[in-house]
């Protein structure tokens, strides 16, 4: 254990509602939920004045609107919540390199080294300087955002959490080494993590309510309670050890990208042109990070949702699109064999490495190396995209594959060259064993998202979405219905605006990116002008919209960044209850929140159907236990569970 | 059929030919080895002589033995067992004799008995093509030996795992690359033509185990047919039934690998900027030793200065070693990161006692030579380049 109060848990209040306060001058300091404004919508975030009426997260939107019927009810603004995480994520690093990021909002960081040169003897000093550090990120979290934060300082994970809880909102609790025990120890046994209504119950019966009560019980007692490796973990936090570090461990294990078309792919050349677009993407983005990989992974999803995959390692880590394209070529017609054996038709593709170094062997016969070697690998390289350019950037200019949802067709490059008619244009690819398929550049369909976004006959205005109008300026919907929508026009730097009602069908208004007037607002408050051009707080490549998805044919919910799955949910629908048999979030989306983010979301909409959760899945299970919320709608599996009176409904 | 044979002499036959028999034959015939024994002819000293022969439908093995023949005969008989047989049996004359379907091969007192394979069913072997020249046995292996390191093991890439045999006058030239490094040997011999030209690209493998296997004779014949027409086929000769005794002749003939060889002249730079000359034997021990902290395809790093080189490898939290040693520069320092087993794989074929390293700019192909002395050119018969690795800070051109 640590001998000083060294690590930082930092929670910024009622997140969502707040940037929704923030953003909307209107409702500051009015109730404000976030979440699925239909009846059968829950609640994500209820700011402090709707949790005043008994409003919270997870709560049916139903019962919120009953019990707080004059709130405004807004449907969440990833973009906007995700810029302003970056910038606060952006301000802890400042402070320090070990932040780790528990979702949007949640973050741990380790201040050690500030501690350094205090005289390590002295933990109150080193006390005071835990709350200088906390107090000045507050601070700044404050000035630079408008948010509050609640901080708790500890000498462990666990602590530091428990603390930074003790006092929301906008409080600050450090626990001076030493003093744990004693602060624990009064507590409730629900303050623990993981402790959610199920398990106090369960301790209750064998005599635990408080944290003191439970450091009574032995080992062998709190497993046979709650099941061996929670007992283990219950009987090592009820004594304050939690000796985790700080964990920034976001290495990367695998790059991969991958694009669902809107339309099966039918002809094996567009296919092919497919891939080969993929593979620059996934050369650029392995680049970008530096490194090389070994295996070549690819995927290959038929009409029928056949999914197969292949792979190929090569002896050395390349990350030259040439071999990369090779390999899939030669990987490409039997997969794509395997997943169209009953149906035709491929509705997805993917290309991956995995074995990431950080070294590329380099190759004599390598595309990009220029005139002295020869191009053996695909004499045409120079027709495709960045493959001439060693320093490809993925942020060039590239039509519609990049910008958006769509996974379109392949563009023509920018070249220099007069370009023929796209839709003429074939090139004779030579492959490996010198046949030649013929690779056309076609008009393709919009990939099926996109359509549905672009889709502006049928836009749907809901409140809270931000427009813009040409005459009124800047604003959001606070309604619409029957033809009609009102919008306050208002900024985040206006004061509180006047509401206008207006066709839904003008001309004038249009829907705008959340993300983009997060950043303006940013940008205001640290003094620079929106037209600075300055982008505060791109941490990562792409800022991208993360959404999640139910998708009932694969019997999954899927959380998307941006055009890319980040991962799923897989549940199986078993009468009125959902059983939850798997989460995966893919490795290069680890560590951002995403994981939380995709089952909080998974879960609304299960309770929103009416749907009791069975949590076989582990990582779902550990989240209801964490979020006791949703007890009410939770049937806990019958084996793990020795107390099996919580199974059935309540 | 019945002969007599001597155990060396058969096992040693056995061992060759059973060697290119395939582990999963695609026609259980193939599994086995042909015996084919022929009555004296009346010579002197010939008692007659046994043939065994084996393969695969790429590469055939032909053995000649010298054999007391007492009733000729052909038969087929399982290989790897025969081989595992053969090399156990007592140091006496070993005794072949047929019985219906079964052989009979007795040794001293062990005595074994086999079922014999249909041999009416075994394919026809390729014929020999004419001959095209010779070259020396040693001269033949050793060239490959130095050359085949560089070659693909990777089939998805045949062409890569072929040896390439050029074939100009007086000079043969051996090339092969896995396109991260590349080796090219030089060589002479005796065409039977002073003016032939021709190329074929040889299964790497084939080649190294023939070359090998052929060193019992001084010359080795070359026999080449089709050539670029894809469906061609080499064979090798060494020795011959008459006057090779009882270890007789050997025979090998392969299929070629189609499709066109990289063209690989061009990846040499026309002058370099830096030389490096280093002591060869104790500069492939110091990059032995710091290689052991690399694993298989992390770099090892060679920083040349002004009269040294120091090696790294390993990083960051894990294990890591250096060693410096004389080195003689010539240009600008230059650092320059490689596959270890690369390195190494060509260091170990240099047998002059400098090696010299020539490079242009460190993200470019190096070079490797041997150089018989400091104050020798270095020999441009052999040359090994190798691609560097481009390691974090270093750009990509």
């Amino acid at each position: 254990m640590r001998s000083l109060p060294s690590i930082l848990h930092v929670d910024l209040d009622a997140f969502y509602a707040s940037v929704e306060q923030l953003h909307k001058p209107s409702l500051r300091g009015k109730p404000v939920v976030v979440g699925g404004i239909g009846n059968r919508g829950v609640v994500s975030t209820a700011s402090y004045e709707a949790r005043a009426f008994g409003v919270h997260s997870a709560l049916a939107t139903g019962i919120a609107r009953r019990r707080a019927p004059n709130a405004a009810y807004l449907i969440p603004r990833f973009g906007a919540y995700q810029v302003y995480s970056e910038r606060v994520m952006a301000l802890m690093h400042e402070l320090s390199p070990l932040v780790e990021p528990l979702s949007l909002d949640e973050a741990f960081i380790d201040i050690s080294h500030l501690m350094e040169p205090i005289d390590r003897q002295s933990s109150r000093n080193a006390t005071l300087k835990a709350r200088q550090v906390a107090d000045d990120l507050r601070t700044r979290i404050k000035t630079e955002t408008g948010l509050t934060a609640s901080i708790g300082a500890g000498s462990s994970k666990l602590i530091a959490k428990i603390a930074s809880d003790a006092e929301k909102p906008d409080g600050l609790v450090i626990i001076e080494p030493g003093t744990e025990q004693t602060w624990l120890d009064p507590l409730p046994v629900r303050a623990l993590w993981g402790v959610g209504p199920a398990t106090a119950e369960r301790l209750r019966k064998i005599g635990a309510t408080t944290v003191a009560e439970l450091r009574t019980l032995s080992h062998a007692e709190l497993t046979a309670a709650v099941g061996a490796s929670y007992g283990a973990t219950l009987y090592a936090i009820a004594r304050g050890q939690d000796d985790r570090d700080v964990s920034t461990d976001r290495e990367l294990k695998s790059v991969s990208v991958e694009d669902t078309f809107a339309e099966d792919l039918l002809d094996p050349a567009t296919i092919t042109a497919h891939m080969d677009d993929l593979v620059t993407r996934l050369s650029g983005r392995i680049r970008k990070a530096g490194r090389s990989g070994r295996t070549i992974t690819i995927k290959v999803r038929g009409h029928d949702f056949t999914t197969v995959s292949r792979s190929e390692t090569t002896p050395n880590p390349t990350d030259d699109p040439a071999a990369i394209r090779a390999a899939t070529h030669r990987m490409l017609p039997g997969a794509v064999a395997a997943a169209t054996q009953l149906t035709p038709g491929v509705r997805l593709l993917g290309v991956g490495l995995t074995g990431l170094a950080e070294w590329a062997q380099l190759d004599l016969f390598s595309a990009e190396e220029g005139d002295d070697t020869l191009d053996f690998w695909d004499r045409d390289a120079e027709t495709a995209p960045g493959d001439s350019d060693g320093d490809f950037d993925m942020d060039m200019p590239r039509g519609v594959v990049e910008g958006s949802a769509a996974p379109a067709a392949p563009q023509p490059p920018p070249d220099p060259d007069p370009q023929p008619d796209p839709a003429d244009i074939t090139t004779p690819v030579p492959t490996v064993e010198g046949e030649r398929s013929p690779r056309q550049f076609g008009p393709l369909p919009p990939g099926t998202r996109g359509a549905v976004e672009a889709a502006g006959a049928e836009r749907r205005l809901l409140p809270g979405q931000d427009v813009t109008h040409d005459e009124f300026g800047g604003g959001w919907v606070q309604g619409s219905g029957l033809g009609r929508v009102t919008v306050r026009f208002e900024r985040p730097w206006t004061g509180p605006g006047r509401i206008k009602t207006l066709r839904s069908d003008d001309p004038a208004l249009r829907l705008t990116d959340a993300a983009d007037l997060a950043r303006e607002a940013l940008e205001l408050l640290a003094g620079r002008g929106p037209d600075d051009g300055i982008s505060i707080g791109d941490m990562t490549d792409e800022p991208a919209k993360t959404e999640v998805v139910d998708n009932e044919l694969e019997d999954r919910f899927e959380i998307w960044h941006g055009d890319r799955l980040a991962g799923f949910a897989a549940y199986r629908r078993r009468g009125d209850a959902t059983v939850f048999v798997h989460t995966q979030i893919e490795p290069e989306f680890e560590g951002k929140g995403l994981a939380s983010v995709l089952a909080r979301r998974a879960l609304d909409e299960t309770v929103a159907r009416g749907q009791a959760i069975i949590p076989v899945c582990p990582f779902i299970a550990a989240y209801l236990r964490k979020h006791p919320e949703y007890e009410e709608h939770v049937r806990w599996p019958a084996p793990d569970s020795p107390a099996g009176d919580h199974s059935g409904d309540r | 059929m019945k002969f007599r044979v001597e155990r060396d002499v058969l096992s040693e036959a056995v061992a060759w030919t059973a060697r290119s028999l395939p582990s999963r034959p695609a026609a259980p015939v193939l599994a086995g080895l042909v015996f084919e024994a022929v009555e004296s002819e009346g010579g002197e000293g010939d008692n007659g002589s046994v043939t065994l022969s084996g393969f695969d439908y790429e590469v055939s093995s032909r053995a000649q033995i010298g054999a007391d023949v007492t009733e000729p005969g052909r038969i087929l008989i399982h290989g790897k067992l025969l081989a595992d047989i053969a090399k156990s049996l007592p140091n006496r004359p070993v005794e072949f004799s047929t019985e219906g379907s079964k052989v009979l091969v007795s040794c001293g007192s062990s005595r074994f008995t086999l079922q014999t394979l249909p041999v009416e069913d075994y394919p026809a072997l390729p014929t020999m093509p004419t001959a095209t020249g010779a070259v020396t046995a040693s001269g033949l292996a050793s060239a490959v030996s130095q050359v085949a390191i560089a070659a693909g093991r990777d089939d998805t890439i045949p062409m890569l795992t072929g040896i390439r045999v050029e074939i100009e006058g007086e000079k043969i030239t051996l090339v092969a690359t896995d396109r991260f490094r590349l080796a090219v040997r030089e060589l002479q011999w005796k065409p039977e033509q002073q003016d032939m030209s021709a190329t074929s690209l040889i299964p790497s493998k084939v080649l190294s185990d023939t070359a090998k296997a052929l060193t019992g004779g001084d010359w080795v014949t070359l026999a080449l047919s089709g050539g670029d027409a894809g469906e061609g086929l080499i064979g090798f000769q060494s020795g011959d039934g008459a006057s090779s005794g009882a270890k007789g002749s050997r025979r090998m003939t392969s299929r070629l690998l189609s499709g066109e060889f990289v063209k690989y002249r061009s990846l040499f730079p026309s002058e370099y900027n830096i030389t490096a000359t280093v002591e060869t034997a104790p500069f492939l021990e110091a990059a032995k030793r710091v290689s052991l902290v690399a694993d298989r395809t992390s770099p090892i790093k060679l920083a040349f200065t002004q009269g040294e080189v120091t090696l790294e490898a390993g990083a960051g939290d894990e294990a890591q070693a250096s060693e410096a040693m004389d080195a003689v520069l010539d240009g600008e320092d230059i650092s320059v990161s490689f596959n270890p087993s690369f390195l190494l794989d060509g260091l170990q074929v240099i047998d002059t006692q400098y090696a010299q390293l020539s490079f242009t700019v460190a993200s470019k192909p190096a070079v490797l030579m041997g150089r018989p002395a400091l104050d020798a050119p270095p020999q441009e018969e052999f040359r090994y380049l190798m691609m560097p690795l481009r390691v974090p800070g270093q750009s990509a051109g």
